[in-house]
């Protein structure tokens, strides 16, 4: 498996949002705006390749009866130092005083630990792969995941806001607001699944 | 009347599912049939109750006193899997009938993010142990209430002729999204 395909595979193949449909529920609440999508896409990305990597090097030791609730610990266990280094070092108030980048993700951080994305690659990859592919798959899956999180936010905050992280490209009279609310994670989803099963399945 | 305002706000005006994006996978996953709908909302409401008052009691006995604040979501995910293993061994030798109405959604439950949500949401926004049962009943009852509405939609949208991508999900989302905008109505009224 070279790093290529892996990439190719987690981006288009088995694109987690587009493809599967997983982990619906952060990627709707935390792509308001492209910098949002993207850190949660982000910190995705390393609790999946992590937690990969531990119960890929576990899984031999761990019995197979208990295996989902040993899985879960592991995960919540990324989970909360991700969750700690977050409100550590991304806490500081937005450009414009509003909320931080970790106040605007808030619930969804902990979350993670039952985003279906993580604990189906731990079980269907991990557990019967080698470390360093698993680092690999995990790095793939979740690119992927911040790849579609970071489209849905652009599209998103371009709609609601008329800028692509943060920088203005429509005219305030072109602003939706409808996009940047919850109605609108539901459509430009929508929308947007429905143009990838059209131009890119094959 | 403050109970009131709690329920009110939960089941409309910040909807679980179509406002703050929680349980989204049970939502587009047994939101086919009106009476699986009922069933898997059923199921939700049982469990977030006991889910959010164990939870709430453990932070409040055993995770602040002791500093372990840090500890709170590797808590919360083992008591909520070992609480659904129990109520679903427990509804078997106690009530059949209800084990056979709920038992299939059980399962899936451990996994359904808006338990774990409400269990970490009644702490940040500080209620006591009764305004957070109440809260996690008002939001199951929401959760239920906007997969049914859902369930019902759905069931005529399957003989509607749509183009080829946009079938399955993608018209979900978009029907939910219809629907979400007809919750925006409420906004305001709390």
């Amino acid at each position: 498996m070279n790093v290529r395909s892996i990439l190719w595979n987690g981006v288009l193949k088995d694109n987690p949002v587009f493809v599967l449909v997983l982990g619906m529920c952060p990627t709707l609440a935390t792509t308001t705006s492209a910098i949002n999508g993207l850190s949660m896409g982000l910190a995705t990305t390393v609790v999946l390749s992590l937690s990969n990597v531990a119960i890929s090097l576990l899984a031999s030791s761990i019995p197979d009866k208990v295996r989902i609730p040993s899985y879960i610990v592991v995960i919540a266990s990324f989970v909360t130092i991700v969750d700690l280094l977050m409100s550590a070092y991304l806490n500081t108030p937005g450009p414009d005083g509003g909320a931080s980048l970790y106040e605007q993700l808030g619930i969804f951080i902990p979350l993670i630990v039952v985003n279906c994305i993580v604990l189906g690659r731990a079980e269907a990859f991990a557990s019967r792969n080698a470390p360093l592919p698993s680092l690999f798959d995990g790095i793939g899956i979740g690119l992927g995941f911040a790849a579609s999180l970071t489209l849905l936010g652009s599209v998103r905050e371009l709609l609601g806001n008329g800028s692509v992280f943060g920088i203005s490209l429509l005219p305030e009279s072109a602003h939706m607001l409808l996009f940047v609310l919850a109605p609108g994670a539901f459509i430009v989803l929508g929308y947007l699944m429905a143009l990838f099963n059209r131009f890119l399945k094959k | 009347m403050e109970y009131l305002l709690i329920i009110i706000s939960a089941i409309l005006v910040s909807n679980i599912v179509l406002t703050q994006f929680l349980g989204i996978c049970p939502f587009l996953g047994v939101s086919g049939k009106i009476s699986t709908a009922l069933g898997m909302g059923a199921a939700v409401t049982f469990v977030m109750a006991i889910a959010t008052t164990v939870t709430f009691l453990t932070y409040d006995y055993v995770l602040k006193p002791l500093g372990l604040d840090y500890l709170q979501t590797i808590a919360y995910i083992l008591i909520i899997a070992a609480l659904v293993q129990m109520v679903e061994i427990m509804l078997k030798k106690v009530s059949p009938a209800l084990y056979r109405a709920l038992g299939v959604f059980l399962p899936l439950i451990t996994t359904n993010c808006a338990i774990l949500g409400v269990a970490l949401l009644v702490i940040q926004k500080d209620f006591d142990l009764l305004q957070s049962v109440v809260y996690a009943v008002a939001n199951a009852l929401g959760f239920a209430l906007a997969l049914v509405i859902f369930a019902g939609i759905r069931e005529q949208l399957e003989l509607a002729d749509v183009p080829a991508g946009m079938r399955g999900v993608p018209l979900a989302m978009v029907t939910a999204g219809i629907l979400a905008m007809a919750f925006m109505g409420f906004s305001g009224i709390v």
